[in-house]
């Protein structure tokens, strides 16, 4: 399935949809969009990836960039990600600065 | 101009064009691969070289994508650089093709026909999953990959335990969780050794001593088991392939590329848990071997810098493995210190333990050094300043360090002495009384002028029998290693307490689980640095082969049924550590003098045998009892009791004289070997305050305090 990003900011609340592949490849357009999320002012991001196929580790890197461009104050919760991109992100640890919530 | 041009770097620019590749002159420094605006700084070091390439590859293809040969003006003094601009680092394996002269009697051993492995490698590719057979015809099997450093800490710092205060716990990644017993998620990995952190917690260590976590190849052993036919390993991983890359087999993210940060995980989190990390760290040889040895990496750099040499080009042998590091060459000096700043830096690594240190303070000829600039840069460095340095203080060629390693206040050596002296005692030789104080009381006579810490006391390590195989057998039973039981130490000082093996017998059985004890009662009440092999807590077996290096199976791993067979053990171990915490007297910095240097009318450190204030330091003696008063611990700093310390390794029980208390106080039994451990300011008062009867084979802790003290 093709990448896409959605950003939609709801009462200080951004939630970013991401469908297909996250890898180097489109790591850049989920940065921008997390960008977009911190500049408008969010205190707390949710990542919808229930429609996530794959997660590279430069995949997982983007959730240590929203992590750090977001700033400790902001709650990041993962929703709905599949059991192998949950268990990769549990497994390097990256579960302790998100977090990771059934869909 | 616009403000994004402005903030454009006018180093990311190309200069030059390498068929489709954009590149520029690089920067020497830092060596390696390193991420900088628009690309990728490659640099690498090589004084023999004639040419020199970078070799890209797509990740995982068999031939590499494009081969970049370093322009002339690419080069300063003996380092190629060069920057690569648009590369898609998550897909790139990397390497180096170097070209020279191939003439061993003058140290060189270039070879064109390889592809050699970046010795700077922050990230290795090539074995991600442990044990899986590699393609062998692969012509790069250990591939260089670059490494972002945006790990999260969280604001994780160092914790700084003091060294006196440390109680160490050896362990091994895969052997702790890779037994099915240990029901962890990603058994065998970083992320498993995770899950365990509430046991370490609980048992009361606060340092974990890593078996080596450098990557390494664990199929580079040819043998096979004489009797099944399965193959060997490498499994303990002395044999370092990447000096600056996590093993990536012990990391469930492995496959993702994920390994550094699966690591650098384990270290937060047991930070969070107050438990600091030291890494095993071989700095003495590498997987290359000897003139027979595969061609990885520094032989087909540089082979006559990094390697001793004979005057005709042969590899010195001091490490017993074939080849030996030329660790005071001014360029390996530099390779050394860069590699633990970056564990340091980038891992939060609290301290290493250098395999066969004595081989870093030989010249380059071999000779030992009086002043080995290696060791004391390192003492000296502004990053390690204060990581723990902690020396295996002989190799293998004969140069036995033990007491006089060249330390510059700093460095704490693994006392072999202590070892052999706490052994034999309980194993009952008679003549060790006097050795067995000293021991005890910090090995004053090793260490004279240097802090207590200076010795890390241990009786059991990952080499030689665990400590339910020390009271279990009198000979090690290593055939299942293919070497018909030639090889590992044979000066083992075990007792088997009547009957080599398995046992039916209780009363063997029972003696067996007293001797555990006695020893664990004499680690964690002697003064230093107490080490703990994993699974000596509950009692694990190794079937009596002291050399596992190459079991990855049951002989190693780590069975967690044992935590409830062998409870009784376990929270003996656990009750002694929790109350070496609480009692600061067992932990001064300084070695005690016998003297009363603080007026508390008690000597810092008394004697007694049988008799109190009269131990039989005569030839038969098997009785030794150490009394610590408690107004000297931390030198007089801090209030603690009275602790008393009698160890029989008599097959005869003894009815003991004990030593006086001051007015008030009276004597309170912490632990008996033969009988129980009380909870920690819950002990009873004895019975006969003047007295005590100690069992054959057993040992006794006492505190001395006030008579009626309430607790909590």
């Amino acid at each position: 399935m093709a990448f896409d990003v959605t950003l939609r900011i709801n009462d200080k609340v951004a939630t970013i949809q991401l469908t297909g592949e996250l890898d180097a490849s489109t790591a850049g357009e989920f940065h921008a969009t997390v960008g977009r999320a911190a500049g408008e002012g969010a205190v707390e991001l949710v990542i919808r990836a229930e429609q996530l196929d794959y997660l590279s580790s430069a995949g997982l890197r983007s959730l240590v960039f929203a992590r750090q461009k977001m700033g400790d104050e902001v709650r990041i919760a993962i929703v709905g990600a599949s059991e192998p991109v949950a268990r990769t992100i549990r497994l390097a640890g990256f579960d302790h600065s998100i977090d990771l919530v059934d869909a | 101009m616009s403000t994004q041009d402005i903030r454009e770097r006018i180093d990311a620019f190309p200069t030059h064009r390498i068929g489709p590749y954009r590149v520029r002159a690089g920067r020497p420094f830092p060596y390696g691969a390193t991420p900088v605006p628009g690309g990728v700084n490659f640099s690498v070091y090589s004084d023999g070289a004639t040419t020199m390439s970078l070799v890209l590859f797509e990740k995982g293809a068999t031939r590499p994508s494009a081969e970049l040969e370093f322009p002339p003006e690419f080069r300063i003094g003996s380092v190629y650089a060069m920057t690569v601009f648009e590369l898609d680092t998550e897909n790139l394996e990397y390497g180096f093709r170097a070209d020279g002269p191939f003439d061993p009697e003058r140290g060189d051993r270039f070879d064109a026909g390889q592809v050699l492995s970046d010795p700077y490698a922050r990230l290795i590719s090539g074995r991600e999953v442990w044990g899986r057979e590699p393609d062998w015809d692969n012509v790069y099997h250990y591939r260089a990959q670059v490494l972002n450093d945006d790990f999260d800490w969280d604001g994780d710092r160092p914790l700084r335990i003091p060294a006196e205060d440390l109680v160490i716990y050896e362990t091994h990644v895969r052997g702790f969780t890779r037994h099915t017993s240990s029901k962890v998620s990603a058994p065998g990995t970083y992320a498993g050794m995770r899950e365990k952190i509430p046991y370490l917690r609980e048992l009361g260590i606060n340092c974990l001593e890593l078996l080596p976590v450098f990557e390494f190849d664990e199929l580079d052993n040819p043998r096979t088991d004489p009797v099944t036919g399965e193959r060997l390993y490498n499994y303990w991983g002395y044999n370092t392939v990447s000096f600056f890359a996590p093993k990536a087999g012990y990391a469930a993210t492995g496959p993702f590329g994920m390994q550094a940060d699966e690591f650098k995980s384990l270290v937060k989190e047991l930070h969070k848990a107050g438990i600091e990390v030291v890494l095993d760290v071989v700095f003495n040889h590498t997987a290359e071997g000897n003139e027979q040895g595969p061609t990885i990496s520094f032989r087909g750099l540089d082979n006559a810098t990094y390697y001793m040499l004979t005057p005709r080009g042969e590899y010195y042998n001091f490490s017993g493995t074939g080849n030996t590091v030329n660790c005071n060459h001014p360029v390996v000096r530099d390779f050394v210190l860069s590699c633990l700043r970056h564990w340091v830096a980038e891992y939060h690594i609290d301290g290493f333990r250098f395999d066969l240190a004595a081989i870093l303070d030989r010249a380059p000829d071999g000779t030992p050094l009086p002043n080995p600039p290696l060791l004391e840069q390192l003492a000296y460095d502004p990053v390690l300043r204060h990581t723990k340095l902690i020396a295996e203080a002989w190799d293998a060629a004969g140069l036995y360090q033990v007491g006089n390693f060249p330390n510059y206040g700093r460095w704490s050596e693994w006392n072999g002495k202590y070892r052999d002296a706490v052994r034999r005692f309980v194993k009952g030789e008679p003549g060790l009384v006097g050795e067995l104080a000293t021991r005890m009381a910090g090995s004053p006579d090793l260490y004279q002028g240097r802090t207590s810490s200076a010795s890390v006391n241990f009786i059991t390590a990952h080499d030689g029998f665990t400590l339910a195989d020390l009271v279990s057998y009198n000979d090690k039973h290593n055939e299942a290693n293919g070497e018909d039981n030639n090889d590992g130490a044979n000066d083992n000082n075990s007792w088997n307490c009547g009957e080599e093996g398995p046992s039916a017998s209780a009363h063997v059985r029972e003696l067996r689980m007293r001797q555990m004890k006695n020893l664990l009662t004499i680690l964690l009440t002697s003064q230093g640095i107490p080490m703990i092999l994993a699974g000596d807590e509950v009692g694990r077996t190794q079937l009596g082969n002291n050399n596992t290096y190459c079991q990855d199976n049951d002989l190693s791993w780590f069975d967690w049924e044992l935590v409830k067979a062998n409870a009784d053990l376990l929270d003996f171990a656990r009750a002694l550590i929790a109350f070496r915490h609480a009692h600061p007297v067992l932990r001064s910095s300084d070695h005690p003098t016998g003297t009363d240097r603080v007026g508390s009318g008690y000597p810092d450190v008394s004697w007694h045998g049988v008799r109190a204030w009269a131990p039989d330091w005569a030839g038969h003696g098997r009785v030794l009892a150490m009394m610590r008063c408690g107004r000297h611990a931390k030198g007089g700093s801090v209030a603690d009791d009275h602790v008393y310390v009698a160890v029989n390794a008599h097959w005869e029980s003894h009815d003991l004289e004990l030593p006086t208390l001051p007015d008030g106080q009276r004597w309170h039994l912490f632990a008996d070997t033969g009988t129980a451990v009380h909870r920690l300011g819950g002990e009873p008062e004895l019975e006969h305050p003047g007295r005590f009867h100690l069992g054959a084979h057993s040992s006794v802790v006492l505190v001395g305090r006030a008579a009626h003290r309430t607790t909590p």
